[in-house]
């Protein structure tokens, strides 16, 4: 991999928004909301400056794991239709801009969060960007089609670390919402890649669709969907949460569930986008119903 | 590339020096305000 563009134009240097674009801002929007909604549920008090402070710390840290991401992806994501025109792919950055910038800011995230929030939250927001990183990008993505299972740890730590913000200890309410987040990313991923199989063949990545086939693949999603159930309803367990947001969140455990079955039954391209759509609309929703029910819209009851 | 090509290319990236430049002013003066909030809110007891 060259360091410098082989563009047949001269090297202009990055836009600034080119900089907005390598933090992976869709990305970083869901792991900033569930990290957010980890730091609300958490037992405690942080003053809400502080707690500004430290959903800006989850936002720029999982900005720089996506930095970070790009720069050592930036080859297969040359071959990919979908990644093509990213920054680095596309010429318009050098890869040691992205590099620097990521660690610049996952350092920077770290030491900030410790400083200024507490240690605990510190430090299991370097060892998110550090799974993010070394765990997935570098180890795993290449290497197993179980390589977004265990890597998908890395985006389901962010309420941990919202969580150990106010606390300062990783609650079982924390490992609920990341057991919710862990279950979610297979189905999630696999629903993508199922519909673009054929550019992670291209690129050498061997996502389930390209290893194992697109039929045990929506075998999987389905499993996953179904394991999804009792994670999403463990906050209702745990007294996180009243029964009025298990009722929701079974309900849409279901409904997750009918989309697989659909994928599952037809397998078609079309199923596979429905129901990457509608997962991302359910932890939205999983995670806007916990908030709702703790701001207290009625939601509250017996099991709290 | 012609003269002309050339002399636009410089145009956009100093154009595009000068963006970065304004907006690493906007960061850091950002950071400044940043330090200074956690600054009394951590002497405050917060």
């Amino acid at each position: 991999m060259s360091e410098h563009p082989t563009t047949a134009t001269p090297y202009l240097g990055a836009m600034v928004g080119d900089y907005i674009r390598i933090l992976k801002p869709r990305v970083m929007s869901l792991v900033v909301f569930t990290g957010f909604v980890g730091l609300v549920l958490a037992p405690g008090h942080l003053h809400p400056a502080l707690a500004a402070v430290a959903v800006l710390c989850i936002a720029v840290g999982a900005g720089a794991s996506g930095a970070i991401n790009m720069w050592y992806d930036r080859d297969i994501d040359a071959v990919m239709r979908r990644t093509a025109n990213r920054p680095l792919p596309a010429g318009r950055m050098l890869p040691g801009e992205a590099l620097g910038f990521g660690i610049v800011l996952a350092a920077w995230s770290v030491a900030i969060m410790g400083l200024a929030i507490n240690w605990v939250a510190a430090e299991l927001l370097a060892l998110t960007i550090a799974f993010y990183v070394v765990i997935y990008t570098i180890w795993l993505k290449r290497r197993t089609p179980q390589n977004i299972v265990i890597g998908g740890a890395a985006g389901a730590l962010p309420p941990i670390v919202g969580w150990a913000a106010v606390t300062g200890d990783v609650g079982w309410g924390a490992v609920a919402l990341f057991a919710i987040i862990f279950f979610w990313t297979p189905p999630h991923f696999w629903a993508l890649s199922l519909y673009r199989a054929g550019e992670y063949e291209k690129a050498g990545v061997p996502m389930l669709p390209v290893v194992a086939g697109p039929r045990e693949t929506r075998r999987q999603m389905l499993l996953y969907t179904l394991m999804l159930w009792p994670a999403s309803v463990a906050p209702w367990l745990l007294g996180l949460a009243g029964p009025v947001y298990a009722a929701a969140a079974g309900g849409l455990s279901v409904l997750f569930t009918v989309f697989a079955i659909r994928v599952w039954h037809d397998g078609s391209d079309r199923s596979a986008r429905q129901m990457f759509a509608f997962s991302l609309l359910y932890l939205f929703l999983v995670f806007a119903l916990l908030l709702a029910d703790h701001i207290g819209f009625g939601f509250t009851g017996i099991g709290r | 590339m012609s003269a002309a090509g050339i002399e636009l290319s410089m145009d956009e990236r100093e154009r595009r020096m000068r963006a970065r430049n304004r907006a690493l002013l906007v960061v850091l003066l950002s950071l400044v305000v940043l330090f200074y909030v956690i600054a009394l809110v951590r002497m405050s007891g917060g």
